[in-house]
């Protein structure tokens, strides 16, 4: 314990961890540069960043998609897009934000950067994998959106592709062989990361950084990567046979050689519901480590929120069927309680982060507000599934608008706390932190924008708009509130703007230090941004914050004997 | 390693519980399948894990009080730059495009593919270059 | 150390804040329990079913317990942003654990989840069953448009898109449906049931719906199925037992059942459904 209160300069000056490693291409700045550096880079940062701004593009344009069809949508007879593009805009829009932002977003690019500084790693475990990850991710977007460029025009049928509207006969043309091309890419994509992020945490974790050692973020990328690699196979082989069944001549999906319809949608949905987790606890893990940061405590529960994350890992391979409860060929009773149970861990996680922010100290910086804004948005998110985990209640509102609400009112939490992770670890990524003014105006007009954007939506559902309609003639009184809801959607565009003329008014101008935010986590040791292979020097971990405890030696966290012998180390060293 | 192992272990036998209920209640064989291989793609790394975690000492990451010199040694193998994830890439890219466009597509998708697994073969061997 | 309360004064204090809490807590309850079955609709409504009016008391329930769970969670929230906003540049209390307050937030929840389920299971099995009937009803969707045909009788009614079929079904009946689709998925949701069931390919779908309210709803297609998705309306007409005997009784009329069939005809061949006997498929599979 005493070398943990030693002065810094006390430390290894070289890195004591790395010095050995055998490194070919040794020394960055005598590498290519260039568009080079950026297509041979093996440097999980460099690969990082290609994935931060890649699927941040994706994100303006699957944002861009969403307010054509808002717009679309605000008057009941729009004439904006025709029914054949409206199909198309809204399956890009699911595809591209689902396929193609949150997943890569989160563990291609955050956690591409941030897992192995974390865990005091000098690279991921398979650097040139990662490499490839990227390389599968970015054609894969490109062939998934140049459907628009096809004569036929892009995939139609939902970004669920039910069997048989995916079919031949009913979805004839390039645009959706395309999209499952480009689904087939991305998808192996997500499973090197996936296997990367699992060797990374199990093989490469720094002495004395063990498993319940590491930040809630690496957890929760772990358990991702877990279930990706569950999740994501069946994916790509419900891919290969919808392919098959349009191409092949079997017919695996279809009624008429003897298939299955619902099957597509058993194994769509045995990917699709972990895949809701893989999306979501990712950004959990960012929205914990922000409220613990900005409350100046250690997160709390730090244990229950691992069992967790755990545990909806493990009911989330049982709950794939709660979006099947109206195809009335489903064990309802067995998927409902299941779908419920998932409401137990995730309002531990709840109670944790408020518990973490209970008597702490807590300072309102952009990331931290939108820490707070993914709380209290994932909360109506959450409590709103707990009503479609009920077979009766879901027959009642199922493809209806209160659906599309509920999900938005998760995907929108999620997309906060991203941002919020954007100004957390942007300082980190780039050495410059973001205008905070500007910052604090992004997120009110996220947040309140979301809430706009969603409560109608609910109402809407509750009336009985279904969903994917480009049209509402009958109804002409639901006008307003799609009008409302498409006012909530330009707010969300105006913030996604203000973003970007944030990055462009901070380009380089606030250097941000190594430590800005009085961080409690590993990443926060090294360098802003870190150097190749990450650290100079590591500091004896003794608990989840080791730059914490070196930084506040006497603001050490008052655990109930969770380390038993390190306060029976503390006293008997002092 | 035992705490990797654990964790991959309660997963699958949690899975393989589910299973067995939900495959003995719905009859539906779908989604029991591919429970039950869920499972067994928990137990396939955990059980590798364990066998490990009961032979070897700990290591320095799963040493509550290891202290940093006990991490230096030799960690990895790490490259330097490589072309050959992007032309592994471009190749994959060519070949999902030969599965649209038509099969000529698979000559430059998996000349490509061949041409990266060589050379990236051969680098690994090498040691790397940049 | 203050010198500690002297007990009977501190049995005032608990007592009169016990007293303040006892109404602020009661009172709405008991303006709720007063105004009797006023509890608010929460945007659903009652419907005109049997089954729809028990799936909006279940809606109400959980809408009331996600008002007072999320509101609390809401509040706590609100307490911690005001309460702890960083005044200084003190270091807080580093307390990371605290086990009764863990379980408490855990085990109440899986209660609440047990009852939730349980309510659950009344209202599903109530919607689900499948008593015997006198009225049938087959439902064909296909693309873009339905056919409702009665077994054993004449009566039939086609429609698409902006066609509008308008089926007709007897109030305070049990009405048998047989939902099937001729070509991909489409969805069978009536607002005014607060239901919607699949109408799949290859499968057929039962189920029961007894009408409790006269009056013409509305129906829509609710799964994406293709261009006129958007169009695939129908409406449910719901009338008197004798004015649904005397509307069967039209059919009856060879010439007219026939020019009725005869407008339907080119269209629906083309769409005809393959759907197999029931036995071919048992409920969940195998």
């Amino acid at each position: 314990m005493t070398d943990l209160l030693d002065p810094p300069v006390q430390l290894p000056p070289v890195p004591p961890a790395h010095e050995a490693i055998e490194e070919h291409g040794h020394d960055e700045h005598h590498g290519p540069t260039g568009i080079l550096k950026w297509i041979t880079t093996t440097d999980h940062k460099v690969i990082g960043l290609s994935y931060t701004i890649t699927s941040v593009i994706m994100l303006v344009i699957g944002g861009a998609f969403a307010e054509i069809l808002r717009a679309q949508l605000a008057t009941p007879n729009g004439t904006l897009v025709s029914f054949a593009q409206y199909n198309e805009l809204f399956t890009m829009h699911g595809s591209v934000m689902i396929y193609l932002f949150a997943g890569p977003f989160a563990f291609g690019a955050l956690a591409n950067i941030m897992v192995p500084i974390q865990i005091g790693a000098p690279d991921m475990a398979f650097p040139r994998l990662n490499a490839l990850s990227y390389w599968l991710y970015l054609t894969g977007a490109i062939t998934m959106l140049s459907g628009f460029f096809t004569a036929g025009g892009a995939a139609n049928f939902g970004w669920v592709a039910y069997a048989p509207l995916s079919n031949s006969v009913n979805t004839p043309g390039a645009g959706a062989d395309l999209w499952i091309g480009g689904l087939l890419l991305t998808g192996f994509s997500a499973i090197f990361t996936g296997v990367n992020l699992c060797a990374t945490i199990f093989y490469l974790r720094a002495p004395g950084m063990t498993m319940f050692r590491m930040p809630i973020f690496t957890w929760n990328m772990l358990v991702t990567a877990i279930l990706i690699l569950l999740a994501f196979p069946v994916l790509t082989a419900g891919l290969i046979m919808l392919y098959c069944d349009r191409h092949f001549g079997t017919h695996i999906f279809s009624v008429q050689g003897g298939g299955v319809p619902v099957l597509w949608q058993h194994i769509f949905w045995f990917w699709g519901h972990p895949e809701v987790y893989i999306l979501a606890l990712p950004f959990f893990g960012m929205a914990t480590e922000i409220l613990a940061v900005f409350s100046r405590k250690p997160v709390f529960g730090y244990k229950g929120m691992v069992f967790a994350t755990l545990s909806i890992a493990a009911l989330s391979l049982g709950v794939w069927a709660h979006h099947m409860f109206t195809t009335g060929v489903v064990l309802l009773p067995f998927f409902s309680i299941m779908s419920l149970l998932i409401a137990v861990p995730t309002g531990i996680k709840i109670f944790n982060w408020i518990g973490t922010m209970w008597r702490g100290e807590i300072w309102f910086s952009t990331a931290m507000l939108m820490a707070i804004g993914f709380v209290v948005t994932f909360l109506i998110g959450g409590l709103t599934g707990i009503y479609l985990a009920s077979p009766p209640l879901d027959f009642f509102t199922h493809d209806t608008y209160f659906v599309v609400a509920h999900f938005h009112s998760v995907v929108m939490a999620l997309v906060l706390a991203g941002m919020g992770a954007l100004y957390y670890w942007g300082p980190k990524i780039t050495g410059y932190l973001l205008n905070e003014r500007i910052g604090k105006l992004q997120f009110w007009f996220l947040f309140i924008g979301t809430q706009v954007f969603t409560f109608p939506l609910y109402i809407l559902g509750l009336e009985g708009m279904p969903r994917r309609v480009a049209v509402y003639p009958h109804d002409p009184q639901w006008k307003f509130l799609n009008d409302l809801s498409t006012f909530g959607a330009v707010l969300i565009g105006v913030s996604t703007i203000l973003f970007v003329v944030n990055v462009a008014v901070s380009w380089k101008r606030y250097p941000a230090g190594d430590n800005p935010w009085d961080a409690q986590t590993l990443e926060w040791f090294t360098t802003s941004p870190p150097p190749h292979h990450n650290f100079y020097r590591l500091p004896q971990i003794r608990s989840e914050r080791p730059t914490w405890d070196y930084n506040h030696p006497e603001h050490r966290s008052l655990g109930h004997g969770t380390h038993p012998e390190e306060h029976h180390d503390e006293v008997s060293s002092s | 390693m035992r705490v990797e192992a654990k964790v991959l272990l309660g997963l699958g036998l949690f899975f393989g519980l589910m299973c067995a209920v939900y495959w003995n209640w719905s009859l539906e064989n779908a989604g029991g399948v591919m429970m039950f291989a869920g499972m067994l793609l928990c137990f396939l790394p955990g059980s590798y894990y364990y066998w490990w975690s009961r032979r070897m000492r700990a290591r320095p990451e799963d040493d509550p009080n290891a202290t940093q010199g006990q991490g230096a040694g030799f960690v990895g193998t790490f490259p330097g730059t490589s072309i050959w994830p992007f032309t592994l890439g471009m190749g994959a890219f060519f070949v999902v495009l030969a599965l649209v466009f038509g099969i000529w597509f698979l000559v430059p998708g998996l000349g490509l593919v061949v041409w990266a697994l060589l050379g990236g073969t051969a680098e690994g061997r090498r040691g790397g270059k940049y | 150390m203050q010198t500690p309360a002297l007990p009977p004064q501190g049995a005032t204090v608990r007592a009169r804040r016990w007293r303040r809490l006892r109404r602020t807590v009661a009172l709405p309850l008991a303006a709720l329990a007063l105004s009797g079955c006023t509890v608010p609709s929460f945007g659903a409504s009652a419907g005109a079913s049997t089954s729809s009016k028990s799936v909006f008391h279940l809606w109400q329930w959980f809408s009331i317990l996600a008002v007072v769970i999320g509101g609390f969670v809401c509040l706590l929230i609100l307490y911690a942003v005001l309460r702890y906003r960083r005044k200084g540049d003190n270091i807080p209390k580093q307390s990371q654990y605290h086990i009764p307050l863990e379980l408490a937030y855990t085990v109440v929840p899986i209660l609440i989840v047990f009852g939730l389920f349980a309510a659950t299971l009344v209202v599903e099995n109530k919607e689900t069953a499948n008593p015997t009937t006198n009225v049938t009803i087959n439902v064909n969707a296909f693309q873009w448009g339905w056919k409702f045909t009665y077994p054993g009788t004449n009566a039939f009614v086609y429609g698409q898109t902006t066609q509008n079929p308008e089926m007709v079904m007897p109030v305070g009946e049990n009405v048998h449906f047989n939902l099937t689709s001729s070509d991909v998925i489409h969805g069978f949701y009536v607002k005014a049931f607060n239901f919607s069931r699949y109408a799949l390919p290859g499968v057929k779908n039962e189920f029961t719906i007894m009408a409790q309210n006269t009056g013409t709803y509305f129906g829509q297609c609710t799964q994406l199925c293709g261009l006129y998705h958007s169009l695939m309306w129908f409406r449910v007409k719901v009338v008197s037992q004798s004015e649904y005997a005397a509307w069967i009784a039209t059919f009856n009329n060879p010439a007219d059942a026939a020019a009725a069939k005869a407008a339907a005809k080119t269209t629906y061949q083309q769409t005809s459904a393959i759907v197999p006997a029931k036995g071919s498929t048992t409920k969940f599979g195998r």
